[in-house]
This record gives C-alpha cells, structure tokens and sequence, in this order.
C-alpha cells in the first residue's frame, strides 16, 4: 500500500524534520517495514560544497557477527581514503548510526569527476550512496518515523521542502536498499516518492540504462527518479517531465518528485492511488491520506483530491 | 424469459421516487412504504430525535467511538453531534438505525459506510469510500469528498456540495448521489441502477460498462465511457433534479434544462441471456 507524503514552504524554511516525521507517523499504518525521509536543507555557501549520506552495511548486518562493527570501520577507513585519492576535502563527518554517515566536503573537479569518485567509494564492498547534492539529504532505514527520525537526529532539521515515504514492501525485500526516496545519480538532488506499480519497469529501465543511466535497487519507484533525472537533463522542466511521465510510464502510480528548489506530483490516468492536497501561499502539503496533513496541522482545513492526470509543481 | 419483479403500489411512487422504465432481466424489489417494519430492524432502538449528545473524539480510537455510538443509541439518543474527528478512517461505519448524526469535522475512509437509516451530516470533507454500500438514510458532506464516493451504494441520498474524486458511485446498485461540483474518471463504473447528479463537470470515461442507472451532468463530459450514451432529459427528470437539488440547496442558477442525461446503451451486456437455471428449464 505505502504512504508518501511531501511538503514545501515557499519563501522560508522551517522545521521540515520534525514535521515530516509527524506527517510519516500519521501514516504509519500503510507501511511499517521501514521510513524514508528526502529533506532540502539549506544549500552551502561555497559552490564546491557538498553533502552526502552513504551507509557502509545494513541495520540487519549488525546482527551477523562479532567482527561486523570491525568491518563497518574499515569500510569507512576505505572510503575517506577514496574520497582523498579524489580529491575531496572532507570538512565534517557525522555518524547517524554505527552504519550511516553524513559527511559535508568540499570538491573542485567537474561533474564527471564527482560521478567518479561515488563509483569509486560504491565499488567497496557494502558502500551505497544514499544522497549526494548541495540541498538534499537522503534518510532511510527499517522501522517506523518516530524510531528513524531519533536515529538519525531528524528532529529540528530546518529546511524548504521534503518528501517521506512509509514501506509496505510487497515486491522486493525489507531492507534500506529498498526504501523510498530514491534518488537518481549522479543528477544531485532529486528525489522521488511513489506509491502504485508501473508495469513497464523493465522496458523502461533498459531505455535508461541504455542511456547510461545507474539503478542501485530492482524496485519500479526507482525508475521514476531516473526518469525525471534524465528528462530534466535533456533540458525538459519538471512539469513537462511529469506530464511526459503520464504518457510514457505503465501502470497504476501516484507520485511526488523534489529538486533542489521544487516540488512536483504526477497522478496517473486511473487515479487509482491516492493523494490529499493542502494549499495555501506559502506551504503545500501533500499525503495519501488527509490524517497525515492534519497531523502538521491540526485544525480543520479545506483539503482536495488532484484528478486523474493531475500536474502541480510549486516553487520553493 | 422471467418478468420483472412486481412493484408494489404505494407512496413512494405516488412521490415519483421509482418511475424510471424498467427493461431487459433488471430485479428490484420495492418496499411496501405503508409497512412500517420495512425500516427498522428487530434491533433498531426507539431513539428520540430531541436527545442529544456529544462526544469529543479527540483522544479517542474509531473504534471507540463506534461503540459509543451504539451505547448512545441503546439509551434513546436520536441526535448525536461527533467533535474532532480529525479526517480519522471508519468512524460511524454500520449503523441500523434512524439517528441523526452529526460530525463536526472531517472524516477519513470508509466515513459511514454500510449505514442503514440514519440522517449524517459532514460539515468538512470525507476521504476515499465515503457512504460505501448505504442502504438507506442520507450523508451530506459540505467540503469535497474523495475517491469511490458511494461505491456500491443501494439506497439513500449521498450527497456532497464540493467535487468528488475518481470512481464515484462505482456499482452503484440504487439510491442517488448528488454532487455540487464536479467528477473524476470512471464515474459510475459498472453502475447498475440508482441516479448520480453532478452540477459541474464529468472526468473521462463517464458511465463505463453501466448496466443500467441515469447519470445527470451539469457541466461538460470529458469522455463516455464503453456502453453510456446520451438520452433524452424528459419533464420526469427535470422535475426529479429540481426537487433533489432543491432539496439540498444546491440548484443551480439557470436551473435543470441544461444537464445532459446518460443511460446505458445496453449494448455490451446481453439482457436477454438466460440464466443457467432458466437454460435448464428450456432445456
């Protein structure tokens, strides 16, 4: 069934880590197997600046043996020294589990060069990318909003915008792999939540990699962030790529898509998956299901479904 | 071939509530509206509509509430208000009784569902699958409603004075839907009898694989679905439009004469099939 959810202030940011988890709580009963949250923060100043979240095992690996934690330290050892050899200057490092780590960095080379090196620290063995941008920060692990956002320090994040997404794995396995948001490499910061299948996954996903294009997991919500990704690169804008979406992607799907500075959702034309749209000047929200608004905001507000269809993209 | 089931005479149709042509195998049995046991249940409790009621719901599960309702109802409440629902799932699900229940707020999925009798009052918006199989009573939301408003709903007015989401009155077996604003697609999937009005506009493929029903639309039609097409808005139906969306406040200005009126073709499904108890028979 799955939950998604997603939020922007326009014009200001606020709280957007304490809000989404509370937002995600509220729809805790589509999808207990795990939690996702995308959150924009707000971009560094120096333009080389960047920030990524990688994870070096699963939380289940912790489990396997007592060597395991000796492992993860080395894994990391490995990675810093990658990201050296690279030419990244690494200016914090931020533990949010024994296993996930957010690092900020600095990086002078050009994008290809930065597509390198995540290939490089992928190519360690257990290494994944969660994230990498200069807005987005990509948190995903098993268990419900409230256990994921204490783990990871969720709570105060001030942002712009953000999308969540709580799991009821039903195609593939219960692991951070395959938790929602996915995002799209080597393209910084977008982001993708869906709820629904698309039927034309494999056709779809051998066009982009056809292209070139990478998919980290075997799940058809991944496609959509390679898919906006490349249509955002081929010069497309985010309303068009959504629109283009409806017609050239299978199946029964709601979605919401976020770059650095938007928010966008995408319903297809059964309108089979749900979506409750909240809208006023300076915030939208957007969730499957209305609790999940009034749960941000508790009062009772004029809320609609979007048609089958439906486009909206709002700025930040 | 069997005829239809025999209608009997009585008030209702005095009121012109049934007066649609019936054609082809269609079954309907109307109830003797004289007989007074025909609305109320060997259960029902004897309410007294001036006993009133309120219950905060704030820190309570549906569950609870649901069961609150009942004990209410066994103590004669015949009016019970329901604050801060909160746009919580399967609250006044299931109810057999005459009740006027009123929600100050919104409502989730599943709001009211299986209901038989009471009066219901929204004064915010309900989620996916609101009035779900009625039978009998009214539910009036004033906001927006979500999608498969009214699914396979038997009896009963449902009506909504904002715009509905996609599938609206999906196997409708009877009763009306009423709807101030507009529809998403595939309104009326497979509607089987009852009436659908919608002052504004219609999504794609209106009235898809209908078995039979008239759907009224105020405003434009994306697309018909396979099977609808449009029939002719006789006097009957702009007396039965104007006295229902009087009766809600939701006439519009330049009145009935506009609204396009949809059936079914009957083209796609055979009426005149025999049941494989009649081949039988014939046999």
């Amino acid at each position: 069934m799955c939950g998604i959810a997603g939020l922007i202030h326009r014009g200001k940011t606020s709280n957007i880590g304490s809000e989404m988890t509370d937002m995600l709580q509220a729809l805790k009963h589509r999808g207990p197997d795990s939690t996702g949250f995308a959150i924009y923060g707000k971009p560094p100043s120096a333009e080389n600046e960047f920030v990524m979240r990688f994870k070096v095992a699963e939380s289940e690996d912790l489990a396997k043996g007592s060597n395991i934690s000796e492992t993860i330290i080395k894994r990391r050892k490995k990675v810093n020294k990658r990201m050296k050899e690279r030419g990244a200057t690494i200016i914090s490092e931020d533990d949010a589990t024994e296993y996930a780590y957010r690092y900020t960095f600095t990086f002078d080379g050009n994008d290809a060069d930065l597509e390198g090196m995540t290939r490089y620290i992928e190519e360690l063995e257990g290494a994944e990318i969660l994230s990498m941008g200069r807005g987005l920060e990509l948190i995903k692990d098993l268990g419900d909003a409230g256990v994921v956002a204490n783990q990871y320090g969720l709570q105060g994040f001030q942002g712009t915008h953000a999308l969540g997404h709580t799991r009821m794995a039903t195609e593939s396995d219960v692991d951070i792999r395959s938790a929602h948001p996915y995002w799209a490499f080597p393209y910084n910061d977008i982001s993708v939540v869906h709820n629904g299948q698309i039927t034309n996954y494999w056709i779809m996903r051998r066009q982009m990699e056809y292209k070139g294009h990478r998919f980290m997991s075997n799940c058809d919500s991944e496609l959509l962030a390679v898919y906006t990704a490349d249509k955002l690169n081929d010069g497309y804008t985010l309303e068009d790529s959504l629109r283009q979406s409806i017609e050239e992607i299978d199946g029964v799907f709601t979605y919401c898509v976020a770059t650095k500075d938007s928010l966008g959702m995408a319903k297809d034309t059964m309108a089979a998956k749900p979506m409750v749209l909240y809208e006023t000047d300076d915030l939208v929200i957007l969730a499957s299901e209305e609790g999940a608004i009034r749960a941000m905001i508790p009062h009772e507000i004029d809320t609609y479904d979007p048609y089958d269809e439906e486009v909206r993209v709002w700025q930040a | 071939m069997a005829g239809l089931t025999k209608v009997v005479d009585g008030r209702s149709h005095d009121m012109g509530l049934h007066n649609e042509q019936l054609s082809g195998r269609t079954m309907q049995v109307f109830f003797d509206t004289t007989d007074e046991e025909n609305y109320t249940y060997a259960w029902s409790h004897d309410v007294d509509f001036n006993k009133r009621a309120e219950i905060d719901m704030q820190d309570m599960t549906p569950t609870e509430v649901n069961i609150k309702i009942r004990e209410l109802l066994e103590a004669g409440n015949g009016t019970i208000v329901i604050k801060n629902p909160s746009s919580r799932h399967s609250i006044g699900v299931g109810i057999l009784n005459k009740l006027n229940l009123i929600f100050e707020g919104s409502l989730g999925y599943f709001g009211c569902g299986l209901i038989d009798g009471p009066n219901v009052r929204v004064t915010g918006r309900v989620g996916w699958s609101c009035g779900e199989n009625m039978m009998a009573g009214t539910i009036v939301v004033e906001k927006n409603a979500g999608s498969t408003f009214g699914a396979a709903i038997r009896g009963g007015d449902l009506v909504c004075k904002g715009s509905v989401g996609s599938r609206t009155g999906i196997d409708q077996k009877g009763g009306s839907i009423i709807v101030g604003g507009d529809t998403s697609a595939l309104t009326g999937f497979m509607m089987q009898r009852g009436r659908m009005v919608f002052c504004g506009n219609a999504g794609k493929n209106l009235g898809d694989s209908m078995y039979d029903g008239t759907i009224y639309v105020g405003g434009d039609i994306a697309s018909l679905g396979v099977d609808a097409v449009p029939a002719e808005l006789t006097a009957q139906d702009k007396a039965w439009l104007t006295r229902k969306l009087t009766q809600y406040d939701l006439m519009p200005e330049n009145g009935v004469d506009h609204f396009t009126k949809i059936v079914a073709g009957k083209t796609l499904w055979n009426y005149d099939n025999l049941e494989p108890h009649e081949k039988k028979i014939v046999l």
